[in-house]
């Protein structure tokens, strides 16, 4: 009849902008997305914002100095690109490191590892909105990983620890009871966390199927890391490619089924778990020694190339550098893990609500800075 | 205390009286706003594991008037293509309402501006007043963020006044009257023992109709940054931080006088068991800020229309049969039966129905 007809309203698309200023976008990432009243029906991600041609700058750099340029790549994770970059320079040199800074720089990478993965579930729980509450408490024992880093090197944020050939200077005698103590005691607080949320309803009915990244979809873009083990795939760098000297500790790949953010939130958090244990292995096995062995200061590589990659706390982290024999590096390309998990990023919002656009996107965990580079 | 020893009509017919009385409530409540910001203030940041305010005066009591202060000072920003006199007015139909609502609210027994007849009915009527506010907010700050805020907040304030105002019905079945002095009178047994699941589903949705946590998807700050006051700055947008407090503060008043017996209480002077039961309500609605996340709008929808009004339908027939059926009965004796109700009943309705995952194929 006419008279239904006249009574239909007409609604049409309409295109929001989230970011690039947003409280979200744990950076400066915009996201420009149609909605069709709440649903949304495309998602396009920007970026670029935070572009500082890093890679450019690298190349005018010497190879010692471009290690503080790595520092500001992932910002959260400072100590596992120092690693990533000093790995794939020694490989291209061909510089052997000592065994005991081979034992730092796990210690280091796996803490960073956990400090990392705090902000990330702290940023994801908040993203849920559960009102600062657990972002605050994990910052609180990040807080005392970064004391840990404070003692070794007098930095919080950009370390620049690593060095080509081991790592600037040995630790100090605190820093072992001070690591024994966050060891023995982080596993209580990880547990809290548990009580917390993890059985939560709202939390449940929120993540729960929601942004599922298929298992191949996964592959197909090559995702790595808590993004890639949450679809179901058993694939860790440290187990499947291992570098330094992960092939001697023991631990497992936590995985997850569905691909939803419940499993990213889940794995990361067993993730915790397991850098504690190898954290405890880590710091029986250290050894006495050297913890640098004997580089110049300005390093001529023979002409080639060299690919180093590691499991950094967000994925599949590598650095490609080409040497022309020169000081500097001709190329020095990152593979940024974030970059790469994003890629999926619009077929997993295709259809979900405006509320679960922040969830998804804070479920990848990404960090603007290498992102943009 | 009993109706007799009130005095009639006080505050008495006298127009000053009326006067008086209002302006006292008014600062009364504006009082108690400021110091609700400091405890929910407080409070959150020792959940949290931080200090919260400390530093404006001993324990940061001061802060509310330190803030009160900036918000004056600030700039008055309107957005150059909003509507400019919706966007001004829109702070004052939100903010008077709310203030309106005290009038009926039994501080202790007699202290009341004026007890109506229909006291309660005041209260629901008046109170979704504010929402227009919220709306007009929403439509005049020509900002999408506040548009996606304001209709939320119309959905939910459509949607959950209905199991509200039913599980308010069970309360007046039992007392027989709609007068906010005649309810605490009735409870010789707090209305929370008689009417658990009344109570509950009260609670909740009152929750939801005032923005608070978990149901504060109409400013979710995570996603829409502020909903629908992100385009107020300076006294404006203290007003809308006025109206969210003031409102908790209702909810708080209206939750004591229906459920917990307003004044009543034994040993210490009822304006102060009132004063008591109110700050306990409001933390409790700070501790659940602290501790949950928020739903999503679809499952706000489906916990309004799916657990909470056929709940209180239910509610209020089981309440009628009661009355109906015993209606000499010593309440004592209802009150583990009405508990066992409320118990099979949320655990039949979690097993049947379940927050939806709102999945649309586009």
């Amino acid at each position: 009849m006419a008279a239904t007809k006249e009574v239909i309203v007409k609604t049409e698309p309409f295109v929001v902008n989230f970011g690039p200023v947003h409280p979200s976008t744990h950076g400066v990432f915009r996201m420009r997305v149609t909605l069709d009243g709440e649903v949304i029906i495309d998602m396009e991600p920007v970026f670029g914002y935070l572009h500082r041609g890093i890679e450019k700058l690298a190349e005018e750099r010497t190879y010692g100095g471009c290690i503080p340029l790595t520092d500001r790549l992932d910002y959260l994770a400072s100590m596992s690109n120092n690693l990533a970059y000093c790995l794939a320079v020694e490989k291209l040199a061909g510089i052997a490191v000592p065994e005991r800074a081979e034992y730092i720089r796990v210690i280091m990478a796996e803490l960073q590892r956990i400090a990392s993965h705090l902000v990330a579930v702290g940023a994801f729980l908040n993203d849920c909105g559960a009102f600062m509450t657990p972002i605050l408490y994990m910052l609180r024992e990040r807080e005392r990983i970064l004391d840990l880093f404070d003692m070794v090197c007098g930095q919080r944020l950009t370390y620049n620890y690593m060095r080509v050939g081991g790592v600037s200077q040995d630790i100090p005698e605190e820093f072992m009871p001070a690591l024994k103590k966050f060891v023995k005691e982080m596993p209580g607080w990880i547990n809290e966390y548990e009580w917390l949320l993890k059985e939560n309803e709202i939390l449940l009915a929120r993540s729960k199927g929601v942004g599922i990244l298929p298992k191949e979809l996964a592959v197909n873009i090559s995702a790595s890391g808590p993004v890639l083990r949450a679809s179901g795939v058993k694939w860790d760098i440290r187990k499947a490619d291992p570098y330094s000297i992960y092939d001697r500790f023991d631990f497992d790949i936590p995985t997850g089924t569905a691909g939803d953010c419940y499993d990213r939130y889940r794995v990361r958090i067993e993730e915790m778990r397991q850098s504690l244990r190898i954290l405890n292995q880590a710091m029986k096995g250290l050894p006495q020694g050297e913890v640098r062995s004997e580089v110049p200061h300005i390093i001529y590589p023979p002409a080639g190339e060299a690919y180093a990659h590691i499991e950094a706390p967000r994925g599949d982290l590598g650095f490609y550098l080409v040497s022309d024999g020169s000081i500097a590096p001709y190329r020095f390309h990152v593979r940024a893990p974030t970059l790469i998990n994003l890629t999926a990023l619009s077929d997993m919002m295709r259809g979900w609500k405006v509320a679960d656009l922040i969830l998804i996107f804070g479920s990848i965990d990404i960090c603007l800075a290498e992102v943009d580079r | 205390m009993t109706m007799t020893t009130l005095p009639p009509d006080w505050p008495g017919n006298f127009w000053a009286h009326w006067a008086i009385f209002a302006v006292i409530i008014i600062v009364f409540v504006l009082l108690m706003f400021m110091v609700f910001v400091w405890l929910e203030r407080r409070a959150m940041g020792i959940m949290q594991a931080r200090l919260g305010p400390n530093r404006a005066g001993p324990f940061g009591i001061f802060q509310p008037a330190a803030d009160g202060l900036k918000v004056m000072l600030k700039e008055d920003i309107v957005p150059a293509k909003g509507d400019k006199v919706v966007h001004w007015l829109a702070p004052l139909v939100a903010v008077v309402p709310v203030l309106m609502i005290f009038a009926v609210v039994p501080f202790q027994g007699g202290a009341i501006l004026a007890d109506l007849n229909i006291g309660i009915l005041y209260i629901v009527a008046i109170s979704s007043v504010a929402t227009v506010g919220v709306f007009m907010a929403g439509w005049a700050s020509n900002n999408k963020y506040s548009l996606l805020g304001a209709m939320r907040q119309v959905a939910a304030v459509v949607s959950y006044e209905i199991p509200v105002v039913l599980s308010v019905v069970g309360v007046i079945l039992l007392t027989g009257s709609l007068s906010m002095q005649q309810i605490v009178m009735a409870q010789d047994v707090p209305f929370i023992l008689l009417q658990p699941l009344g109570f509950l589903l009260f609670f909740i949705g009152a929750l939801a109709e005032i923005n608070r946590a978990p149901f504060d998807l109409m400013e979710a700050d995570s996603e829409l940054v502020a909903g629908f006051h992100i385009e107020y700055s300076g006294m404006k947008f203290a007003l809308f931080y006025l109206v969210e407090y003031g409102e908790a503060l209702a909810i708080s008043a209206i939750v004591t006088t229906l459920f917990l017996g307003g004044w009543r209480g034994p040993l210490l002077p009822p304006w102060l068991w009132f004063l008591v039961k109110v700050g306990l309500v409001f933390f409790v609605m700070v501790w659940i800020r602290t501790t949950v996340p928020r739903v999503r709008i679809d499952q706000l929808m489906a916990l309004a229309w799916k657990f909470l009004f056929p709940l209180s339908l239910l509610n209020l027939i089981i309440t009628a049969v009661e009355i109906l059926a015993w209606p000499s009965v010593s309440p004592w004796v209802l009150v583990p039966i009405n508990f066992a109700i409320m118990i099979v009943l949320i655990l039949l309705w979690s097993r049947l129905f379940k927050l939806g995952w709102g999945r649309v194929e586009v």
